[in-house]
């Protein structure tokens, strides 16, 4: 399957509620593939094409404030036009999952593949103080797997979870095992599971408004603390990494998604040149793997990042590394995926002989 | 007469007028002599002659009716500046047993909203939308909108609009009436006791419709901003009737309902 498939299908079996979305390359296989499946017959899910990026996440609000899973995909230039929606659904605290294929940039760019989106989702993108929970496969298995996964933290932590591909990954083939289907929500449920969602005001309790609007300005910066006491314990709880080859590793890769996978080869290439290399794989981008990258740090001689991008993730390294040791970021942009032996010369050119 | 108790007074058979439990007791943040509030009052005393508090979601708007979620007592979203029927489209769509509308102010509707207006609309989306028409942006100050009338003097049209730099006033409820996706399309206004039992008919027809499952009623209320116009509330009215009247005409501009 195609990633860009799997994370569909996956959707649908994690009992998504509705999808709502605008065509876009490279990630338009999503609804082209809900569409086909028709997922109204199959599970009662609602797919909808909306007149805009704009329109799509404002739909995602809407759905979402009524305790529904629901989602939107696109890519970056369609991202960017999302993040009013964005900034809202997190000021609202409302759960939802967006899946981002990012492309290359600024401006129309390329349609190849980028992860130049990196400060974007993980920075904010939209107005005001607020974090979404960012989530980076780096395999189709992980287009499926973050699809549940990323409704479960959604709605743990009422907050919009990215899961943040590129144009690699959703338009690769790889085997893939998926979840059983599962029931959506009843109605019921749904009152019981999210009591703070707009499903009518009965007798028998206080209207539910979902807003993001407190003029009242010691209740906005109240609802600001609250919202950063809930990134701190997501920081705590739901840090997500892979560490490969790191136990006796000399040198370091930090790298996400496409990059960690082409990383990976690199380091079985500096290994068969009897260099100790390994790589760390953040899994989760926000939260970062500060402290795994912290303790790291503390053992080797030097940290190379790999991104496609001008250098974005290796400003959380930095941050995670101080003065310690050395850190370089090595990439390519436009849409050029680096080979490994690329890689391989950037270690020793950047930090190993540098 | 003069020994009648003040209790008596309240007896129930007295009652000639009770405020709907549908608003709550928050006092309106709107300025006097606006039709924002009349308009909040007779919505809310249509879902409650329907009974359908239980199933009705409302979408507040940005601009001055922003709050209104804290004067109607029913479940109810805020969108952003322009958004409402995209959310109202996914409310529907995901819950379609539930009465859904929006509530949405000219700028909110006929500018920034356009996209999403027209197109929820041309899809047919079976809600309500109610449009308060009040030819400028109340909230932000009285600055021009889309629905300005030519000449008329706004704070960024200081010396009235000028149609060949500012551009023309847009008809947005003549345009939606002419998309396949609305059935019912009317404009009333809300400024005498008369026009006010008009546009709560209208209302109560445009709910009566979602559960004809057709599509979109849009209900547009020709609406006063004294403050935005610089007027006394009686001003306005007069001067709502002699020039937003004449442009904006009242009455059903599509009835497809059967
Ligand atoms: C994206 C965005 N742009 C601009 C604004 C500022 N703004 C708030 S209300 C408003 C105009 C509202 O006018 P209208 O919809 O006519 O409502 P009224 O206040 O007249 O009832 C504007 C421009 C905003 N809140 N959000
Ligand atoms: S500014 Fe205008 S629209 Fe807003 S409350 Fe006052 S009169 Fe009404
Ligand atoms: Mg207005």
């Amino acid at each position: 399957m195609k990633g860009n498939e799997a994370f569909a299908e996956a959707a649908i079996r994690a009992g998504a509620d509705g999808y709502f979305g605008y065509p876009i390359t490279p990630q338009s296989e999503v609804m082209e593939y809900l569409m086909a499946e028709k997922p109204h017959e199959r599970t009662g899910m609602v797919v909808l094409q909306a007149e805009s990026e704009v329109a799509a996440i404002n739909m995602v609000y809407g759905g979402a404030a009524c305790g529904k899973r629901v989602l939107t995909s696109s890519s970056s230039p369609g991202i960017s036009l999302k993040q009013e929606g964005i900034s809202y659904i997190a000021g609202a605290e409302l759960p939802c999952l967006i899946l981002n294929v990012v492309r290359g940039g600024p401006g129309l760019g390329t349609i190849q593949p980028s992860q130049s989106d990196y400060f974007q989702s993980t920075k904010g993108g939209g107005h005001g103080d607020y974090r979404m929970i960012v989530l980076a496969p780096s395999s189709v298995q992980e287009m499926a797997d973050f699809a549940g996964l990323g409704f479960e933290l959604a709605f743990k932590y009422r907050n919009p979870v990215m899961v943040l591909s590129d144009g690699a990954i959703g338009q690769m083939m790889e085997k893939v095992e998926l979840e059983e289907q599962r029931p959506r929500f009843t109605e019921e449920e749904i009152i019981k599971n999210t009591p703070w969602a707009t499903t009518g005001k009965t007798k028998n309790r206080e209207r539910n408004i979902i807003t993001s609007l407190n003029l009242d300005s010691a209740k906005q910066e109240q609802h600001n603390i609250d919202l950063q006491k809930k990134y701190k314990l997501i920081q705590e709880k739901e840090t997500r990494f892979e560490l490969i080859n790191c136990e006796d590793a000399e040198y370091l890769i930090v790298a996400y998604g496409t990059s960690a996978r082409l990383s990976q080869k690199a380091v079985d290439l500096l290994r068969n040149q009897g260099i100790k290399a390994g790589l760390l794989r953040p899994i989760t981008l926000f939260p970062f793997p500060t402290e795994a990258i912290s303790k790291l740090a503390d053992r080797v001689k030097g940290i190379l990042t790999v991104e496609m991008s001008a250098g974005q993730m290796v400003e959380d390294v930095k941050l995670a590394v101080g003065c310690r040791v050395k850190v370089e970021h090595f990439g390519r942009m436009g849409g050029i995926i680096p080979s490994p032996t690329e890689v391989v010369e950037a270690m020793h050119k950047k930090i190993i002989g540098g | 007469m003069a020994n009648i108790t003040k209790e008596e007074i309240r007896k129930p058979e007295n009652l000639v007028y009770k405020k709907t439990d549908l608003l709550t007791d928050k006092a309106l943040s709107y300025c006097p002599g606006c039709g924002h509030g009349t308009t909040h009052r007779i919505i809310m005393e249509v879902l409650e002659e329907m009974d359908i508090q239980d199933k009705t979601i409302g979408i507040a708007p940005v601009g001055c009716s922003v709050l209104a979620y804290d004067f109607m007592n029913i479940d109810m979203q805020q969108a952003a500046h322009g958004r409402a029927p995209a959310l109202a489209t996914a409310i529907k769509r995901l819950m379609p047993e539930k009465f859904v509308f929006t509530y949405q102010g000219d700028g909110d509707l006929a500018a920034i909203g356009t996209a999403e207006t027209i197109h929820a609309c041309n899809r047919g989306e079976n809600i309500v939308i109610i449009f308060i028409n009040n030819g400028i942006y109340g909230m932000t100050g009285g600055q021009m909108a889309p629905t300005t009338l030519p000449g008329m003097k706004s704070s960024t049209s200081p010396y009235g609009r000028d149609t060949h730099l500012m551009g023309n006033p847009l008809k947005m409820t003549e345009l939606v009436a002419q998309l396949p996706g609305t059935i019912y399309v009317t404009r009333q206004s809300v400024h005498t006791p008369s026009n006010v039992r008009k546009t709560k008919k209208a209302i109560r027809k445009a709910f009566e419709n979602q559960k004809l499952n057709k599509g979109v009623s849009f209900v547009e209320v020709v609406s006063n901003c004294n403050s935005g116009w610089k007027m006394t509330p009686v001003q306005s009215n007069k001067w709502m009737e002699e020039n937003m009247f004449p442009f904006y005409p009242l009455g059903d501009i599509k009835v497809n309902t059967d």
